[in-house]
């Protein structure tokens, strides 16, 4: 019989979430901060104060309780932190292109979330391990994932990019909260091994709605389990604001399970790295978990499938592009005149090789053959399976050409 | 009649069902500003208010939970879960509360609820995006588990759903929302075709070619390709995938006498399982051949890179087609 091909309209959108709204008091100043809750609408809360260590201009104040966990930071440290905000926002800009560009089926953007993930990864040991949600790209920039691997799920070539157990970081995580259960069952076998590694996992504001997401904290707290639990308020589920989700600050349902609970100004790189540092010390002393709120903002649309204008005030962006997180950095490096010219151009240097290594690694990435859809579905063959896949094979070499027969269709 | 793509043409039976009860009420992640992910109720939450059209918190067990509790106290719940892969978490709700509660209740109760979720892939979208998990709903007792596969039948019977005293697991086939047709706003939801009835597409004489949602279409395509050699394909659109409308894919098969099955679901445990057993029961003595499955595999949603592979497409249902027929196919010479 003559053979026909469907054609077949490619359609955007999908789903996944993170995010949430709150006004941050920016004010925070001197890490006491503040404390006010700006949260229209929200009751309630204990009125947790935000830490920061570096105001939205730059200025280093000082936190009596967290200066002592980042004393260590040393200027060439402060650089190198710059230098993964940039990296980072780079890597998302040239993915969000590639996207733009047909090279990518979707991309979900950090833009403005450089700070959360630079800040809580940098503070890790090699073997502790990572639960991410989809955002966390930069974390598993600095984590060491190769680039191409990075994009490898977003192109539509693998279901997962990297093996976990190489970088001791799990694969990217769709279903909303699901993986602060798998971080948490992860962290009760370091308990059981005696081991004082800890375990981190990254969900959203949204997320803490989901069932999944309340199962995993009591499970942790009645286990006291070495795990941090790192929520990126970024203000945003897809349309729904944080407000929807929550009717206290996030950080007070950490606290309602008993877990020690954390406010961070989620832009600022050093107080997010003292936070995570004070969780992980007391994972490690068998203290168990302790929830942190880094208030962030998605500077961007929630996957390159969204458009934001639908549903967000233009004037919250202007709000929050004030509060950069890489902005701030490079002011605190100038007022310590460290920001140089040639500092500045090997940073330069340093994100557009990145760039085009992502670029180079995304578009010479090879296309998975045809009976690739039939690996990996089991860890031993099975005969059923298998019979399916020797149909399909009859199938495709019933047309001369075992991969041309029906590449056309929906295949980027 | 009123040209529409799929998506409007739900939007306008909601929009419908919203003016002619007041106790019909929607609930779903991002279906208020936003309109819905795939704009499926963009502007209902403007016109209708944000009690009746309502954004709730991210959990899907939540959503279906809280429209029991809305059913209990009389509402007509329509909940939209965002995409087929996110039900799972409601799944528990669906099952063991939303389809028991009559029966439970022996009769006092009603769950007047339905489902919406977009299913099927074909769209390039990440993992959790594609599934077609009708199967696990086709087998819960006391579910009701439609889908249309054209704008007239995603108007209608989006209407008959929501009007219908038991609840209803509505899939609506996304790769499809964007197609165009007819509709006639006016049509009468009681008087059309019942949303429980399958129906006849494509007269034919030679086989019978079983398809839903967002396969139809693909039957439809393969119907017309097998007349160009003679072969006189019968196509029936499914649209109730529990309870199944046997009656008329018997009448079909007893004249026929051949019998091909195509869903993207996997094989194993599907609804072409189901219907080529029944069929196979009720009408063994009519089939000149085995009844032909022609399916998505046993395997995980795949990437998009080879998602085409996995899903059937016109030429795999011809090669189903003439295997049914004993023609030349790409099993010849295989046993069975």
């Amino acid at each position: 019989m003559r053979r026909y091909h469907e054609s077949c309209r490619g359609m955007v959108t999908r789903r996944q979430k993170v995010a949430a709204t709150v006004v941050t008091d920016d004010a925070g100043r001197g890490g006491t901060s503040a404390g006010q809750d700006n949260n229209a609408g929200h009751q309630g809360g204990a009125g947790h104060g935000m830490v920061q260590l570096i105001t939205p201009s730059g200025e280093r104040v000082s936190h009596p309780e967290y200066d002592p966990w980042v004393r260590d930071v040393s200027d060439e440290q402060l650089c190198s932190l710059y230098e993964d905000l940039v990296v980072i926002r780079r890597i998302d800009k040239e993915a969000t292109a590639l996207q733009r560009q047909g090279e990518l089926g979707l991309w979900p953007p950090l833009l403005g979330q450089e700070a959360s993930q630079v800040g809580s990864v940098r503070s890790l040991r090699d073997d502790d391990f990572i639960f991410p949600s989809y955002r966390e790209n930069g974390v598993a920039y600095c984590r060491g994932v190769d680039l191409a691997d990075i994009l490898r799920v977003w192109r539509g070539a693998a279901s997962g990019g990297w093996d976990p157990y190489t970088v001791n970081m799990a694969i990217p995580q769709i279903v909303i909260g699901a993986q602060t259960l798998h971080a948490t069952g992860y962290a009760m076998g370091i308990q059981n091994d005696g081991a004082d590694s800890a375990a981190i996992v990254y969900f959203g504001d949204g997320a803490t709605s989901e069932g999944d997401v309340n199962e995993a904290m009591v499970f942790a707290a009645s286990f006291q389990v070495p795990l941090v639990f790192f929520c990126q308020n970024n203000h945003w589920a897809i349309s729904e604001p944080v407000r929807l989700q929550s009717h206290t600050q996030l950080v007070d349902r950490g606290a309602g399970f008993g877990i020690p609970s954390m406010r961070v100004d989620g832009n600022d790189v050093l107080a997010v790295m003292a936070a995570t540092r004070v969780a992980l010390d007391r994972a490690r002393r068998g203290g168990g978990p302790t929830f942190i709120e880094a208030v962030t903002y998605r500077m961007g649309p929630h996957t390159t499938a969204d458009d934001p204008t639908r549903y967000r005030d233009p004037n919250e962006l202007e709000d929050w592009a004030a509060k950069d997180p890489i902005g701030r950095v490079h002011a605190l490096l100038d007022r310590k005149g460290l920001f140089t010219e040639e500092f500045e151009a090997g940073v330069r240097t340093k994100a557009d090789a990145v760039a085009r290594e992502l670029r180079a690694g995304c578009t010479g990435m090879p296309d998975p053959e045809p009976l690739d859809v039939f690996k990996h579905v089991y860890s031993t063959p099975n005969s059923w399976l298998d019979r399916q896949q020797d149909h399909y094979s009859r199938y495709l070499a019933s047309f001369g050409d075992p991969a041309g027969a029906t590449q056309e269709e929906g295949a980027r | 009649m009123t040209q529409m793509t799929f998506a409007r043409a739900i939007n306008s039976g909601l929009r419908r069902s919203l003016d002619n009860d007041p106790k019909v009420l929607l609930m779903g992640e991002d279906i208020g500003t936003l309109g819905g992910v795939f704009r499926v109720t963009d502007g209902l939450q403007k016109d209708f208010g944000k009690h009746r059209v309502v954004d709730t918190p991210l959990a899907e067990s939540g959503i279906v939970g809280t429209a029991v509790g809305l059913a209990y106290r009389g509402y007509r719940p329509v909940v939209e879960i965002q995409f087929d892969g996110f039900v799972y978490p409601a799944f528990d709700q669906i099952v063991s509360q939303v389809a028991k509660m009559h029966y439970r209740s022996r009769g006092a109760v009603k769950m007047p609820i339905t489902i919406r979720i977009p299913f099927g892939g074909g769209i390039g979208s990440p993992e959790h995006h594609s599934e077609s998990p009708e199967a696990y709903f086709a087998h819960t007792a006391g579910l009701r588990v439609v889908t249309p596969a054209s704008p007239q039948d995603a108007h209608t019977m989006i209407q008959q759903a929501i009007s219908c005293d038991d609840p209803v697991v509505f899939f609506e086939p996304k790769r499809r929302y964007h197609d165009k047709g007819e509709v006639d706003e006016r049509l009468d939801p009681n008087s059309a075709p019942p949303m429980g009835q399958a129906r006849v597409v494509t007269d034919g004489t030679d086989v019978t070619l079983l398809a839903y949602g967002p396969l139809v279409k693909t039957a439809r395509d393969a119907a017309t390709a097998a007349a160009d050699e003679g072969v006189s394909v019968e196509v029936i659109d499914l649209r109730s995938l529990a309870p199944v409308d046997f009656a008329t894919v018997e009448a079909s098969v007893r004249k026929t006498g051949r019998l091909v099955i195509t869903h993207e679901a996997g094989q194993s445990g599907g609804l072409g399982a189901e219907v080529a057993a029944s069929i196979t029961e009720r009408c063994f003595y009519h089939l000149e051949a085995a009844p032909v499955r022609v399916t998505g595999f046993d395997v995980p949603y795949p990437y998009s890179k080879v998602e085409m592979h996995h899903l059937p497409n016109l030429d795999r249902i011809l090669d189903g087609v003439d295997r049914a027929l004993g023609r030349p196919n790409s099993l010849s010479g295989l046993e069975g």
